[in-house]
């Protein structure tokens, strides 16, 4: 029995008691019940931030380790027959480690933003800010967050390769550097476009005008 | 398995293989060898080399099949450190390549038996990549069936003998018969085992398997003229899962010459420039030698990717080619004859 198979088997049961749920309360005209409005009005803003700085870090951790085990596993490989390499492909590491760097400073960013307000509050207005702030919080850390996943593996599987490229010949070594640096870009193009995503964040109860 | 997933496992033996690659000798390498003079000389070459000082330790006349021996065992050290680090189901990729090594042995000591020749006389003669626990008890068997229930049902070979136990003794032509129909049923079972891994495995591994059995499908079909061969026994030994099957197997089982042999690979465009200007007059390359060629061109394009299983394959390959390489050149400079020094088959 495959993984993929036994996954596949828990999806479908839960398909089926979703969809026979929900047919459930359509047909016995209990639709109502089904409320998405209650639950986004009901959860504060807490959860979806914390939520978000939670995704931010961790997503980009798991992106910086795959890469650093893809590329240091090559690496170790490599350095068997071609000692010279080790010292400089140690470069693939440090971009790898990069992209655990930038989900932790978005996740900084974000918790420093965090503030406490009243929630009994009747103006609409800081009720609102709120809100958005949360919002924008998970939108941020799920930007950065996966963005960070696959720029490590995509960093890592450049790294490995560029290891057993310059185990062979040191001359490419450089070259493939240039194809890691543009894959590490991209994890600084969701950081950029997260610190778009919070930088009107305002939140607590003295939200000015 | 693929290229996410593989290095977490993989990933350190197949850079140590490509490492083992990069210690394929070379062209300057081959030219410094063609020109010794004396097997020292040669000694001498392969010691700056990734060999090293592998015959350092033999007594002073070298011979070349001492130096054949200690390349075949720097070869299986290695191969076997891969093996012995190696987890699922690279090690079963691994041994699958083993049996190969394994059936050859098996005939091996089949042969000698019943030549009479003692077992223990035997067994250093056996490649050290197939060797396996019942190795010493082959003699005790005089027909197929007992060499089965004897020896062969607890070794990785058993299935493969379901299709040539028949109650003839074991004789000289059953031999070969007993090879090929092993050898046969031994490549399908890899290239099953290739499909089911998936990725760049399948891709690099089932083209080198299917230009195995090719080869062998024409190498048997050319070496039955003449013999008490039939046609449908010949059919039978060839191997299914090359390009050939099944209209090029069908036509080569109808063969009863080499020029019909020829028209059957001028159907296909990878064998047709094999065919053409093979033989075996002075300046041809003899078609055994262009198969080596294209096998040796297949085996450096199972490294041009990454992250597949192909590259433990090609680099034994590779290096088998190149023990056979280094042993042509020993020969010619021993026997002082260097007329024809230049016909090994460069690999890089």
């Amino acid at each position: 029995m495959s993984y993929g198979s036994m996954y596949g088997g828990v999806l479908g049961i839960f398909l089926t008691i979703w969809t026979i749920t929900g047919l459930y309360y359509i047909l016995s005209g209990q639709g109502y019940r089904y409320d998405i409005g209650w639950f986004l009005e009901q959860t504060p803003p807490y959860m979806w931030a914390n939520i978000g700085i939670g995704l931010a870090i961790s997503l980009s951790v798991v992106g910086a380790a795959w890469g650093i085990l893809t590329t240091g596993a090559s690496i170790i490989g490599g350095g068997v027959k071609a000692p010279r390499i080790k010292t400089k492909n140690l470069i693939s590491i440090i971009f790898c480690e990069a992209v655990a760097i930038y989900g932790i400073i978005l996740a900084i960013v974000i918790s420093n933003l965090l503030e406490k307000y009243d929630e009994t509050t009747t103006n609409i207005k800081i009720k609102q800010y709120n809100y958005y702030s949360g919002y924008a919080m998970f939108g941020a850390g799920l930007t950065v967050g996966i963005s960070n996943l696959v720029c490590g593996i995509s960093v890592g599987i450049v790294g490995s390769g560029a290891a057993l490229a310059d185990a062979q010949n040191s001359s490419l070594f450089v070259k493939i550097l240039i194809v890691e640096i543009f894959a590490s870009a991209i994890g600084l193009f969701g950081v950029i476009v997260g610190i778009l995503q919070i930088s009107k964040v305002k939140m607590g109860d003295k939200v000015a005008d | 398995m693929n290229s996410v997933n593989f290095n977490i496992n993989f990933g350190y033996l197949e850079g140590l293989c490509r490492g083992f690659k990069g210690g394929i000798l070379k062209q300057t390498d081959y030219i410094n060898l063609v020109q010794c003079e004396i097997l020292e000389d040669l000694k001498l070459h392969l010691q700056s080399t990734d060999y090293g000082s592998f015959l350092a330790n033999e007594p002073s006349p070298l011979s070349v099949s001492v130096i054949d021996d200690k390349l075949k065992e720097k070869l299986v050290i290695e191969f076997q450190h891969m093996r012995i680090h190696s987890v699922e189901p690279l090690s079963t990729f691994l041994d699958f390549i083993t049996y190969g090594y394994m059936i050859d042995n098996i005939i091996l000591l089949i042969t000698g038996t019943l030549h009479q020749r003692d077992i223990r006389e035997l067994i250093p003669k056996c490649h050290p990549l197939g060797s396996f626990e019942q190795m010493e008890a082959i003699h005790i068997a005089n027909t197929p069936a007992e060499l089965y229930n004897a020896v062969l049902v607890d070794t990785p070979l058993a299935p493969y003998f379901m299709d040539c136990i028949s109650e003839q003794d074991l004789d000289e032509m059953n031999i070969e018969i007993i090879r090929n129909t092993l050898y046969k049923a031994y490549l399908e079972d890899f290239y099953k085992f290739c499909s089911t891994i998936g990725g760049s495995t399948t891709e690099v591994m089932c083209e080198a398997l299917a230009f195995e059995a090719d080869r062998r499908a024409f190498i048997i079909t050319i070496n039955s003229f003449g013999t008490e061969l039939t046609k449908d026994d010949r059919a039978k030994l060839y191997p299914r899962c090359g390009k050939l099957h099944p209209d090029g197997l069908a036509k080569l089982a109808q063969a009863d010459e080499y020029e019909q042999v020829k028209v059957v690979a001028d159907y296909y465009g990878e064998y047709k420039p094999l065919f053409d200007g093979a033989g075996t007059g002075p300046g041809e390359k003899t078609l055994e030698d262009r198969f080596f060629e294209k096998e040796v061109k297949i085996m450096m394009s199972a490294f041009m990717q990454q992250f597949h299983f192909g590259v433990f394959y090609a680099y034994l390959k590779l290096k088998e080619q190149e023990c056979r390489n280094i042993i042509w050149i020993s020969e010619c400079v021993a026997q002082k004859h260097k007329a024809k020094i230049d016909s090994y088959i460069p690999i890089f």
